[in-house]
């Protein structure tokens, strides 16, 4: 294991030191990702331009919501993002050097690169959390502030892992990779919002099954002191540690499946 | 004439070579349809209706986006810039056809076949989940598909622009992320253009991108009715014609940089 991670703290730096050599194109992307993302918080600020609230939830919280999801999400993609290249990897045959290697094939394809220029995105998720500071009057106190932290890192989890897992459709259908979208950007758009809105089989989907609600929403409801507009027990709020892990095994699972499953194209 | 559907016919079957692709793009604009659509829903829990939308305007709003996406490319493309950077360009100059003439031809074949395949049936399965409105006037439908082909020419002559930035500028993702981003706030494919605030309303419309997405849904739920859609068809054509002209002066002096390079 310290071994794994002292190849993979190798594998990460020279691929973060090859993407810093074209500093302006660097600083560019980091830009570019920063506008991409505040899009959808146009969107919500437009919204609200309209409502006051949407269902319970302020615009304030609403940020609350966005931005712990905006700085999870950034976080998993500089780890996993690169998998949207996993069917490139099949397609070419790479994946099948990389069953010949003495390392697990999951380790090899994310330490393969780091998507640095995703600061960008981790940066908007950070703005729109001051923004969310400062219009909110959150009551700080030992607990909420160690549940903000542990919620951004249980998030990024969460999201890597569904990552991965819906990634796996690859070895089935070399052209599927944009099935995965729906749930890994659809999960994050899905997380920006309260899940209240959305109707009970989403919820259920998108919400539960695949448990997009444990990023943001259950754990923001402890943090901000609400009441859940959807009466759930509060047990719920502090459970996405557990969730998270959960979701690794079943990720793991998925992959090991799949990998065996996968048959070259190379015959 | 005859130039110009055949490089139609050969953009359609490019396309329809890849149907997984295809189900898998239309998978997930239908997945977004649903959130979307339950996320703009939940404003008229507080108002019956928001910038002159109704409930079902703004769920047929979301879904007639949704079928857009891919039939006018909303998310850019970078195959000229590619072309530009590689030097391939040359090859597409030394043809006895019109870059941009071709360009266009084929992207309307492009078009047809998105719209066909990735257009229709996320919209299909949107009117099954929701009450969405339909035009009852035929002439209204006919304005529809007419506005939809400027859209179609305006986002192709808009995306042809942004790529000749690749003449000049090394790093031309920077201007075609920025391209992009202009393109879906403006056009209206995140929120409708009438949910803007006042002043971001007025950038809006003296830009085209309204012309990509808002236009042809305005006419479809009946937003724009009458005489006005004389006029805004007349304002699509008008900047398919002046973004064309600008492709077309932005071709010809990067040509000559191209040259002068080669030189």
């Amino acid at each position: 294991m310290g071994d794994a991670l002292a190849v993979y703290g190798r594998l990460v730096s020279a691929a973060i030191r090859s993407q810093l050599q074209y500093r302006l194109s660097f600083v560019l992307d980091v830009v570019g990702m920063f506008l991409v993302a505040s899009l959808d918080f146009a969107a919500v600020l437009i919204i609200f331009h309209n409502v006051p609230r949407l269902g319970t939830f302020s615009v304030g919280e609403v940020a609350f919501l966005y931005a712990l999801s905006a700085m999870s999400f950034a976080l998993a993609e500089f780890v996993v993002g690169h998998l949207d290249l996993l069917n490139e990897y099949v397609r070419t045959g790479t994946f099948d050097v990389m069953l010949l290697r003495p390392r697990g094939t999951l380790f090899q394809v994310v330490s393969a690169d780091f998507r640095l220029r995703r600061l960008g995105q981790l940066l908007q998720g950070v703005a729109v959390f001051v923004y969310a500071l400062s219009v909110l009057d959150i009551h700080w106190n030992a607990g909420r502030v160690a549940m903000t932290l542990l919620t951004v890192i249980c998030g990024a989890v969460i999201f890597s892992a569904v990552w991965v897992f819906v990634i796996c459709v690859v070895f089935w259908t070399v052209e599927g990779t944009e099935t995965a979208n729906a749930f890994t950007y659809g999960g994050q758009f899905l997380t920006q919002y309260p899940i209240d809105l959305y109707s009970q089989w989403l919820r259920r989907l998108l919400g539960y099954a695949i448990p997009m609600s444990f990023v943001a929403y259950f754990p923001a409801l402890y943090v901000l002191d609400k009441e859940d507009p959807l009466g759930l027990p509060s047990f719920l709020r502090f459970s996405s540690p557990l969730v998270a892990v959960v979701a690794v095994v079943f990720a793991g699972a998925m992959w090991r499946f799949a990998v065996r499953h996968y048959r070259s194209a190379g015959g | 004439m005859r130039l110009d559907w055949e490089l139609a016919r050969r953009g359609y079957r490019r396309y329809a070579a890849y149907p997984a692709a295809t189900v898998a793009g239309l998978f997930t604009n239908t997945v977004f349809g649903f959130l979307r659509g339950y996320i703009l829903l939940a404003l008229y829990r507080h108002r019956d209706v928001v910038g002159g939308y109704d409930s079902a305007d703004a769920l047929t709003y979301v879904w007639l986006t949704q079928g857009l996406i891919a039939t006018i490319y909303i998310w850019g493309w970078q195959e000229l810039a590619l072309r530009i950077r590689s030097g391939d360009v040359a090859i597409d100059l030394a043809r006895p056809v019109d870059p941009l003439r071709a360009g266009l031809a084929f992207d309307f074949g492009r078009a047809v076949y998105h719209a066909l395949f990735r257009g229709v049936p996320p919209i299909l399965f949107g009117a099954l989940v929701f009450d969405l409105t339909a035009p009852s006037n035929p002439l209204v439908w006919l304005a529809f598909a007419l506005s939809v082909a400027f859209a179609i020419g305006v986002s192709f002559s808009w995306r042809f622009l942004y790529n000749t930035s690749a003449f000049w500028l090394l790093h031309y993702r920077g201007a075609t992320v920025m391209a992009m981003i202009l393109a879906n706030l403006f056009s209206g494919f995140i929120v409708p253009v009438a949910f803007f605030p006042g002043w971001l309303k007025a950038i809006a419309y003296a830009t085209p991108f309204p012309a990509m997405v808002q236009m042809p849904i305005d006419m479809f739920v009946g937003k724009t009715s009458g005489i006005d859609v004389v006029e805004a068809l007349a304002l699509q054509v008008f900047w398919l014609v002046a973004l064309l002209a600008l492709c077309r002066g932005a071709l010809a002096a990067g040509v000559r940089k191209l040259v002068i390079q080669g030189g």
